[in-house]
């Protein structure tokens, strides 16, 4: 029973992870239908940022709640150059996206090593987050937590943007239908714009997260981006409960298998457990009903 | 000559000129060895070249055939160089040094090849069968057999016993009684693969023109089309599909012999979206474009690395960026206007975002609204 | 159209099946000897030496210190005035942390630059690739980390430890300071842990210590969330970590974050050196052990000259680490083998090699001519509050290298 109850929690706050990191992407894959493989580098950027404003902010208790927003802005703000200087011209193809921002990808790695060097970095936790608390007879470490509660606003604060804002009407507009959202006076353009503003900062946030649980170096995006892609797909593509369900599940899964087997053969059997799954479900766990040929 | 007289065959010709005469002409027993290594990446470009380039199937996978190919064929190696009943080096180092059942057959060099040339066809028939027949297509398709390379690395690596794990195998004495060792021999390899490569490339030409390849690129400008004119498109993909599979598996299987090596790090994600380099950067719907575009990058690799230590990843970033961006169709795109072509295919071109409805874009996501989704 | 074309293959496809032919006879068989030949040019006022090294992917977190340290070493040869009077010409290849780029670099270095030595080489994987391709071309490698052990080719020089210089010693520490009677095993998905571990269930065996669990997780992994609930359920009066990079940060925040501490249950790390610790985070390894060769704490003139001359070339902030020092002084070694040959020649240096000694940082070190490895004195080290790390248990004298472990009766492979 304990055994079962710890990997209950170990799947759900992995599983906590595997939504911040694959929230962006519902919005810049699932809503714009860009396959951006950069999403892994903005989130390194997110790490990294934590990590400056560790050197600048002398005090540790505050760093990290300073660091969450900012790495939302550095995350968007790189998001917002990508839309910019390249995107824009790609809308028309789709799938190129991905080689365009794969490459955009390893520059960006190559940056971060040569600014900051090869070695990681350490950003220090806060003193509020050290230690566990005892649910149910199992430590639940404070980091881990702190992920699960994070990653529930996130989910929020992008629902009700979604819901309640102007700005999230448009998006909701333009994704729908273009056309007819210009014609009603959207700016299309300055919506595609927003959308990749906070798909990316989401990753930024996610990026700040993961210092919490592991290293700050140059390939810390490229060991999430598969996970990541395979999350939104699985949840079916543009639906945040999906992403929310195969979050969780695929963490789920992960936790059961790497206690019963080996964490290698647990992340083979994962993926294939996901191609197996897209067999019977291709459109993802929530699918919408459509007339549509293609 | 003028650029207008320029046909692909003159264009194989010369392509052939330079592998099997110019080449070996000029070029150092090293220099000759690379260029044998890009051939084999050469040859399952023009793999990609048929499934993404003709049938608009972005193949990001493709490590895990050109990996079927590599381990069979360094088994067999490993098997051969310890002789009959015996058993590979590195079994008695990490295992208990006895050789797994799966291993015995690929003592034989004739099965090897079987392996070599079939499995893959089994398995990208297999899941192409699965994938294609349930309309799995555009980006999930893409993400799905990415998603396989990765899960083919990782399982090599947890095997240290019976693969090699993360060292991968090396450490080949003989290929089918040949001496690895001896230049003479090393020359030998280099003509097989650049010979492959060609006759590869001149299948190429011969399917593009015959009715399937013209049945391929209808369905990637408009599977449903085909569809209503009666034909099934998931059993064009899945041609392309398994025949892109078995040439990345014959270029796998040749690379083993010419780099001495094959490890996890060349089947994984990075080195699959590597082979896709080539492809892009040469025309991946020309014909010649993807080989001539894979020898091109894995020369540029390996100047700019030697040049630049640590910097490669710069190059390559920018080679992705610049070629997809400004020049889709990559250096065959800039021949055709040079001969008065504009790039004809919307599969080049693109779709406006209105009509990509009935595209690329999975259906869901471009009909569903956000908030309709997130409410479900 | 389409019959001329067909004759067009008909024709092409028979030229090439011609010149294949052509080119498939006399080549030698297997069976026959290897003649490698060197092409090593002695003749100018320098001469070449290769370092190999990953610059980039994801062992380039560690590769690059190396690198600066032969670097440093290259430089200080060279004010000396070089070697047998030529100064060193370095040649830099960056292995890109791939085992199959490492094969190729070494051929272009070997075949292409005719280096003298080449010098690098990291993970176990780097080493694998390069050994048929050192052997086949009859050239020369200097291997600066700590490894598996279980090897010695004729054309590799280790200056790392093999086992019985560090993981042993370390066994030894836990259970004749520590008193341990059980274990726990964690380690990278990869052969140096696998081996690693093959050789420590052996020896808790002959020893009486029990082996409560043995983790593996995949290279760069960061999930170790399922590990630590294992580590923890199992209670063993200590854990042997064999993981490799970034995994150590993610293991041991876990660790951190469950309440496991240095003094309950300490963990013993045989991959963490001083330029991984603020990774890591200070606060997260204080207290844990760590076995090497060779620590910055060190208190010796040579080990002063040599920190003192690091941080003047990279910085008041850079570390110097065991892998680093093993490199500089693997350097200095092919230096005194070449010098005791009055030769560059690859087979007068080898045969030079034995009972060439070096001052190095961490001691006086001797090459052994026979299995090619060094004497090294292990050193159990402890991570203080400063991110350093301080010698807490010594082998005293320097331990001869046994890389098959063939004093050791427990040892069956």
């Amino acid at each position: 029973m304990d055994a079962l109850l710890a990997q209950v929690f170990t799947g759900v706050s992995a599983g906590a992870v595997l939504l911040l990191i694959a929230l962006g992407l519902t919005l810049t894959f699932g809503q714009m239908g860009v396959i951006n493989m950069a999403h892994g580098e903005f989130i390194m950027a997110g790490a990294y940022t934590a990590y400056v404003v560790s050197l600048v902010v002398a005090s540790t208790e505050l760093s990290l709640l300073i660091a969450l927003p900012a790495g939302f802005v550095i995350g968007g703000l790189l998001g917002l150059a990508l839309e910019a200087s390249v995107l824009r011209w790609m809308y028309a193809r789709p799938l190129d996206t991905l080689l365009v921002t794969y490459g955009v990808g390893l520059v960006l790695q190559q940056v971060a090593r040569d600014v900051f060097g090869a070695p990681a970095k350490e950003v220090p936790a806060p003193g509020w987050l050290d230690g566990s608390i005892p649910i149910l007879g199992y430590d639940f470490p404070l980091t881990r937590l702190f992920i699960i509660v994070l990653a529930g606003l996130c989910v929020a604060a992008l629902l009700a943007v979604l819901r309640f804002t102007a700005l999230g009407r448009q998006i909701r507009a333009t994704v729908g239908n273009r056309d007819l959202a210009e014609t009603i006076g959207i700016s299309t353009r300055r919506t595609d714009r927003a959308t990749f503003f906070i798909g990316s900062g989401l990753a930024g946030v996610a990026g700040v997260a993961l210092t919490l649980l592991g290293s700050t170096g140059p390939n810390l995006g490229t060991s999430y981006i598969v996970q990541a892609f395979l999350v939104v797909v699985v949840g079916g593509i543009g639906h945040l409960k999906g992403t929310i369900v195969a979050a969780l599940g695929i963490g789920l899964l992960q936790a059961f298998f790497a206690h019963a087997l080996t964490g290698s053969v647990a992340q083979v059997i994962v993926f294939l457990a996901i191609v197996a799954f897209l067999q019977v479900r291709p459109q993802g766990i929530l699918s919408v009903r459509t007339r549509s040929l293609a | 000559m003028s650029m207008k007289k320029l046909s692909p065959y003159v264009g194989w010709l010369l392509l052939a000129v330079a592998l099997l005469v110019l080449a070996p002409a000029v070029l150092s027993d090293f220099r000759l060895g690379l260029l044998a290594k890009y051939c084999c990446y050469a040859i399952a470009a023009v793999g990609i070249g048929l499934a993404w380039g003709r049938g608009g199937m972005l193949v990001l996978g493709q490590g895990l055939y050109f990996g079927i190919g590599a381990y069979a064929m360094a088994m067999h190696l490993k098997l051969a160089d310890a002789g009959p009943g015996g058993v590979p080096d590195f079994m008695a180092l990490y295992g208990d040094a006895t050789v797994p059942g799966w291993w015995e057959p690929l003592r034989s060099g004739a099965f090897a090849v079987v392996v070599i040339l079939v499995l893959p066809a089994l398995v990208a028939g297999l899941l192409g069968l699965a994938v294609f027949k349930r309309r799995i297509k555009g980006a999930y398709f893409a993400i799905l057999s990415q998603a396989l390379a990765a899960a083919f690395a990782i399982l090599l690596v947890g095997q240290v016993k019976t693969t090699g794990g993360a060292n991968g195998l090396n450490n080949f004495q003989g290929f089918f009684g040949y001496a690895l060792f001896d230049p003479a021999n090393k020359r030998m390899l280099y003509f097989i693969a650049a010979g492959i490569l060609l006759v590869s490339i001149l299948a190429m030409a011969w399917l593009y023109r015959s009715r399937f390849g013209e049945l391929l690129v209808a369905v990637r400008d408009g599977e449903e089309r085909v569809r209503f004119l009666g034909t099934d498109p998931a059993n064009v993909k899945l041609a392309a599909y398994v025949i892109a599979a078995v040439l990345a598996s014959i270029g796998g299987a040749l690379f083993v012999p010419i780099a001495g090596i094959v490890s996890p790090d060349d089947v994984g994600v990075v080195a699959s979206i590597g082979l896709l380099a080539g492809v892009a950067l040469g025309g991946r719907a020309s014909l010649l474009g993807p080989a001539v575009g894979a020898l091109l990058v894995g020369y540029a690799e390996t100047s700019l690395s030697e040049a630049f230590p640590g910097s490669w990843s710069y190059f390559q970033g920018a080679l992705f960026v610049l070629v997809i961006l400004l020049l889709p169709g990559g250096l065959a795109q800039l021949l055709n206007a040079r001969r008065g072509n504009s790039v004809s295919s919307r599969f080049l071109r693109g779709v406006p975002r209105g009509k990509q409805a009935q595209a690329e874009l999975p259906r869901s996501a471009s009909e569903a609204a956000p908030e309709e989704a997130a409410a479900r | 159209m389409r019959t001329k074309f067909s004759s067009r293959i008909l024709a092409a496809s028979s030229v090439l099946a011609l010149g294949l032919t052509a080119t498939a006879c006399g080549g030698a068989k297997t069976g026959d000897s290897a003649t490698g030949e060197s092409c090593v040019d002695t003749s100018g006022d320098t001469v070449k030496i290769g370092f190999l090294n990953s610059l980039s992917g994801t062992m380039a977190i560690s590769e690059t210190t190396v690198f600066k340290s032969l670097s440093m070493a290259a430089e200080e040869i060279n004010a000396d005035g070089g070697v047998l009077g030529k100064k060193l010409e370095i040649v830099s290849e960056d292995g890109q942390s791939e085992p199959t780029v490492f094969a190729e670099k070494a051929t272009k270095l070997i075949q292409d630059d005719c280096v003298a030595a080449v010098f690098g080489g990291w993970t176990s994987s780097s080493r694998k690739a390069m050994l048929p391709v050192f052997e086949g071309n009859d050239a020369l490698l200097f291997y600066p980390v700590q490894y598996e052990g279980l090897e010695s080719s004729h054309n590799i020089f280790y200056t790392g430890a093999t086992t019985n210089q560090q993981i042993i010693p370390a066994l030894d520490f836990l259970k004749q300071e520590k008193k341990i009677e059980s274990i726990f095993l964690v380690g990278s998905d990869y052969v140096f842990p696998r081996t690693a571990n093959k050789i420590i269930k052996q020896y808790a065996a002959a020893n009486g210590i029990e082996v409560l669990g043995e983790e593996y997780q995949p290279l760069g992994s960061t999930d170790f969330g399922t590990v630590v609930d294992k580590v923890k359920a199992a209670g063993a009066d200590a854990v042997f970590n064999t993981l490799n990079g970034d995994s150590n940060v993610a293991f041991f925040k876990e660790y951190k974050g469950k309440g496991l501490t240095a003094s309950a249950m300490p963990v013993l790390s045989v991959s963490i050196a001083e330029e991984e610790v603020p990774g890591v985070g200070v606060g997260n390894l204080e207290g844990q052990y760590t076995a090497w060769n060779y620590y910055q704490t060190i208190d010796s003139p040579a080990n002063k000259e040599f920190v003192t001359a690091f941080k003047a070339a990279n910085g008041a902030k850079a570390v110097t680490s065991d892998p680093m020092e093993a490199a500089y002084t693997s350097l200095y070694l092919w230096k005194g083998m070449v010098e005791k040959a009055d030769s560059f020649a690859v087979e007068d240096v080898i045969d030079a090699a034995d009972g060439v000694t070096y001052d190095a940082p961490e001691g006086t070190v001797e090459v052994d001519g026979e299995n090619h490895h060094i004497a090294k004195t292990a050193l159990i080290g402890q991570v203080n509050s400063e991110g350093l790390i301080d010698t807490v248990w010594s082998s005293d004298k320097p331990i001869e290298p046994d890389p098959y472990l063939k004093s050791y009766d427990w040892w069956k492979n």
